[in-house]
């Protein structure tokens, strides 16, 4: 078993840490406290094929491993959550999927302008009737000669209003249940693709997260990603890569806060001596050092599996369920590592907690993680 | 017509990190990280502007240092560079500036009179050793004009035009090509290198693979002007200056407070 | 080939006197040229031999004999219009044929952003040893080498350099750190200035000044300055601000802030240091009525040298002081600045000159 990282990997990791220093943390604050979408830092990140990083080189992307495009949502997620979460977003939610079910025509049109940075894309499956249950969908598409009609509403998504494309689920045929869901490719410059109301969020507060809704919208035939009833399967595939991104992000969160609060007990003394030295603190240290390596370790694996072709449906949704478990421990103490001071804004900590949350809610909450993994666990034992 | 370009760097230990044993007097090299020196990365982006400018630009990175600085001709060619060669060679080692330069031009004269050389950067100088006596040491070795301490550059085709940076404000410089130019800070903000080239550049199969150069690929090179024995300056006695003051309360009148202060501060070399 | 080998390459005998290159601008000579000659009188009365300066120019007036008055045994003084001002072509001309003639056994030039050009120029023109910004200079006693220190990998180690094996010895030094040599106006005779007219074509100047432009104001980023003179609640207003700025203009430092003062709006944000402000590793702190809450101290604790002024005696900025004066700030500063007047740094004369001038005046 080998688990040293590439001289590739090792050079991503290196790259991002100054990038991340230099460009995301100084504007952290300021995102979380005004809520803008750090538009300025994707494009930097487009232009230095970091959102494309496992894109192929053939459609224009960095032609890089998911294990260092994983690294990378790690690092910028030790100073920057809503970064990290930008970052996720394209190649992994909107890219993925259109080089893995996509035609020819459909990478040329999008996942090429995606991969060379020209344009961001998102991911819309929740509806506010159909969170974790997909099968509740409401969005419907009805195929009207060489287009489709849509009709219907989407929330919590993510680059509303930012990003330029869009992968969509709908029903195609409601009798089919989750079997009638379908996946499009769709501009967010199509008549009737309407930008609703952008939420005011706990954390990733600059993330953009908002309502789309789906006037009489017309899409071309040729958007339909796969075939008509793929939906669902296209859908649980892209969330299953999703996951080990969502848990890169929450294994980050975990070490930024980590990496605040060493700095911190190296410095404050109460009662004449550093909080270092004391041994209950110390413990406290001891807990969360250990929980962020094995959930790093989780989220390696899942990653190695991913490359090598193998399953690792279970092992993303493990990683995670684990990893943000983690985050939320650990940002939780680190917060309390600082004392009053955690609880200020002055330090980055209690933006960190705040943050950490969403990792155990989207892209499937901690109870579907459980579903899943269950599952797979379950099952082939029966 | 391709405009030819130079840059040398070199590898330094971060010396916000920097430890000394205090019983040597000597580095300790355990678990520092080294970088590209600071103002190398200036020239370095130097170059790749005009790179982005002009169609056919060919940027050549050199460096001199044992095999690690390998490290940092890869970032530079994942920064966008052409070609990359490392000086390497065991006769190097202890060279003094007069030495580096010389073998630095050597190797730079060998590229010039294959496909000739328009621009050379150097950065002004090394946090290792805050010289920076390179940049125009090689200029004249190579007996061409040189600008040192570039906050601002022109290109102009024949010429380029400058404007060197003084203590208080600046003196612009039209000097003809090709010249060396040594950088600052101030020019530019260096890139960071694309994810892309990252793949290209570092791993097992790079595509543009680093090239060694040893001195038996530098035949001009005069063996008596080089390493420990070439170099005419030599360190004889390092030690660590004494800057764990004891702190100290000052007391008395205040006038005579604030002489000794000064004074303090002037023997320290603090002022 | 081994050192004896390149000893026999130099007969060291011919090698005599110390030099120093006097480094003027617009006709005025720098501060650091006057610590070159307190520096190199020492050495010459060490070595036993005579101190030249040599200064080039156009139509210089006082200066060539004033450097004699500055303690010179003697002034070679070039003047050619092309070195009215600083050309790197036409300075290493003159002077790499000057040392050459005259082979002087040391030479110290100013470490000034011209000088650390200059100086390795003339290094490699006389391929021979240069040792930059040196902040000690000795002559060893048995060999009667010269014996320069230096700091090197950011001032973390000391080094200590010779040139025992070629002549001449070259150093540049760091401004500011030397001595300044003393004018005296009761020279004996007529001071002894050699006035050359060198050779120089404009054709074989490869450069060409356009314009210089001196007229940069002082101000520098407070992560940069290598002295930061901040300020706290006690204070007491915004005017205290005005204190604080005289004192560093003295120093050619910048002014810093705590976060009370930021937030009373008594300074702006950027000025603040601290763990939600800037952090600063200056040479120089001085903490006037700073208190030294952790969240300030995590700013700027890895300053080189840390000077606080707080009335409160057991104020925690003095736990990390290097020097500590209780008292009121009000008092103290004023007199610092006194005291300081006598201080010298590079820019003083530089500041003078801040008039642009163009190429066809120059040349």
């Amino acid at each position: 078993m080998d688990f040293s990282l590439t001289e590739q990997e090792i050079m991503v990791q290196k790259v991002m840490r100054d990038f991340t220093e230099n460009e995301i943390e100084p504007i952290a604050a300021e995102i979380d406290e005004t809520e803008e979408f750090p538009q300025k830092t994707l494009e930097k990140m487009q232009k230095l094929g970091i959102s494309s990083l496992p894109l192929p080189k053939k459609y224009g992307g960095s032609g890089g491993n998911y294990l260092a495009y994983y690294l990378a949502i790690e690092e910028v997620a030790k100073k920057c959550a809503t970064s990290s979460v930008v970052l996720a977003g394209s190649a992994s939610l909107c890219g993925w999927p259109i080089l893995t079910f996509g035609t020819e025509v459909q990478k040329e049109k999008y996942l090429r302008p995606i991969a060379e940075g020209k344009i961001a894309g998102g991911f819309a499956l929740t509806e506010p009737g159909a969170g974790s249950d997909a099968s509740m969908q409401r969005t419907v598409a009805e195929l009207k000669g060489d287009h489709y009609i849509m009709n219907g509403s989407k929330c919590f998504i993510t680059g509303a209003g930012v990003f330029d494309v869009f992968i969509i689920i709908a029903m195609t045929d409601k009798s089919k249940k989750t079997r009638g869901l379908s996946a499009f490719i769709v501009d967010a410059n199509t008549p009737g693709f309407i930008i609703g109301k952008i939420e005011n969020k706990m954390g990733i507060r600059g993330s953009a997260t908002g309502e789309l809704i789906f006037q009489d919208m017309k899409i071309p035939k040729e958007n339909l990603l796969g075939k008509e009833g793929e939906g669902f399967h296209i859908a649980m595939k892209t969330l299953d890569g999703g996951r080990i991104a969502i848990a890169a992000q929450a294994v980050g969160i975990a070490q930024g806060a980590m990496d605040a609060a060493i700095q911190y007990i190296h410095e404050r003394v109460q009662f004449g001596r550093k909080l270092k030295d004391f041994q209950g603190l110390q413990w406290y240290i001891a807990e969360m050092e250990t929980e962020i390596n094995a959930a790093r370790n989780l989220y390696y694996h899942a990653a190695y599996l991913k490359e090598h072709g193998k399953p690792y449906s279970k092992e993303s949704a493990m990683a995670k369920f684990f990893a943000s478990k983690t985050a939320v421990f650990v940002t939780n103490k680190a917060v309390q590592l600082h004392g009053g001071y955690g609880y200020m804004k002055d330090y980055p900590v209690e933006r960190m907690m705040r943050d950490a949350k969403i990792t155990e809610i989207y892209e499937g909450t901690s109870e579907v993680q459980k579903m899943v993994i269950a599952a797979h666990t379950i099952k082939p034992k029966l | 017509m391709t405009i030819n370009i130079a840059v040398c760097i070199k590898q330094v230990p971060n010396t916000n990190q920097v430890k000394i044993d205090k019983k040597t007097g000597t580095l300790i090299r355990k678990g520092i990280k080294t970088i590209c020196n600071p103002d190398d990365k200036n020239a370095m982006e130097e170059a790749l502007k005009l790179k982005d400018k002009y169609d056919d630009v060919k940027i050549t990175v050199i460096s001199m240092g044992p095999s690690q600085a390998t490290e940092i001709i890869k970032e530079a060619l994942a920064m966008g560079a052409d070609r990359g060669i490392l000086l390497s060679d065991r006769k190097f080692a202890g060279s003094d500036t007069l030495a580096t330069s010389t073998i630095l031009a050597t190797a730079l004269r060998k590229i010039q009179e294959k496909e000739g050389l328009d621009i050379i950067f150097c950065g002004r100088q090394a946090i290792d050793g805050d010289t920076a006596q390179v940049g125009p040491q090689i200029a004249q070795h190579l007996d061409l004009p040189i600008i040192s301490y570039v906050q601002e550059l022109k290109y102009l085709g024949e010429k380029v035009q400058v404007k060197r940076a003084l203590e208080n404000g600046y003196m612009q410089i039209e000097a003809q090509i090709p010249v060396v130019l040594t950088t600052i800070s101030d020019l530019n903000k260096p890139r960071y290198p694309h994810m892309r080239r990252i793949f290209d550049v570092f791993g097992k199969n790079p595509v543009i693979p680093v090239e060694t150069w040893t001195a038996d690929d530098l035949p001009d090179l005069d063996n008596t002007q080089i390493g420990l024995n070439g170099s005419p300056t030599r360190v004889i006695k390092t030690y660590t200056p004494d800057r764990t003051f004891k702190g100290e309360i000052l007391e008395g009148e205040t006038a005579h407070v604030a002489h000794i202060l000064i004074e303090s501060l002037k023997q320290k070399q603090i002022l | 080939m081994t050192n004896k080998q390149l000893t026999n390459l130099v007969d060291f005998s011919e090698y005599k006197g110390v030099w120093i290159i006097a480094e003027q601008r617009f006709g005025q000579v720098l501060n650091v040229t006057k610590e070159l000659l307190g520096e190199g009188k020492k050495l010459a009365t060490s070595l036993n031999c005579d101190l030249t300066a040599v200064i080039l120019g156009h139509k210089l007036i006082d200066w060539p004999a004033d450097l004699v008055r500055y303690g010179a045994d003697n002034v070679i003084y070039a003047e050619h219009e092309l070195l009215s001002d600083y050309n790197v072509d036409a300075y290493s001309k003159v002077l790499g044929n000057l040392i050459t003639t005259r082979k002087p056994e040391i030479i110290l030039f100013g470490a000034t952003s011209i000088g650390r050009e200059l100086a390795p120029t003339l290094s490699a023109k006389l391929k021979s040893g240069l040792t930059a910004d040196c902040t000690a200079l000795e002559i060893d006693p048995e060999t009667l080498n010269l014996l320069q220190t230096r700091p090197a990998f950011g001032g973390n180690l000391m080094a200590t350099i010779q040139c025992a094996n070629h002549r001449p010895q070259m150093c540049s030094v760091r401004p500011g750190v030397m001595k300044k040599a003393k004018y005296n106006n009761k020279c004996d005779g007529e001071p002894k200035v050699e006035k050359i007219i060198p050779i120089i074509t404009q054709e074989e100047l490869r450069t060409k000044v356009l314009k210089i432009d001196t007229s940069k104001s002082a101000e520098i980023a407070i992560e940069d300055a290598k002295i930061v003179v901040s300020g706290g609640r006690g204070l007491g207003n915004a005017k205290g601000f005005n204190l604080l700025r005289k004192l560093a203009d003295k120093l050619n430092g910048c002014v810093g802030s705590s976060r009370a003062c930021v937030d009373n709006g008594w300074i702006s944000k950027p000025y603040q240091v601290g763990q939600t402000g800037k952090t600063v590793r200056p040479k120089l702190y001085i903490a006037c009525g700073i208190s030294g809450a952790l969240q300030h101290i995590a700013g700027m604790e890895q300053a080189e040298c840390i000077v606080a002024i707080n009335k409160d005696p057991d104020a925690p900025i003095f736990k990390i002081a290097d020097y500590g004066i209780v008292g009121d700030l009000y008092e103290i500063i004023p007199r610092l600045i006194d005291e300081l007047d006598n201080i010298d740094d590079i820019t003083e004369v530089l500041d003078i000159c801040t008039e642009s001038v163009s190429a066809s005046n120059q040349m």
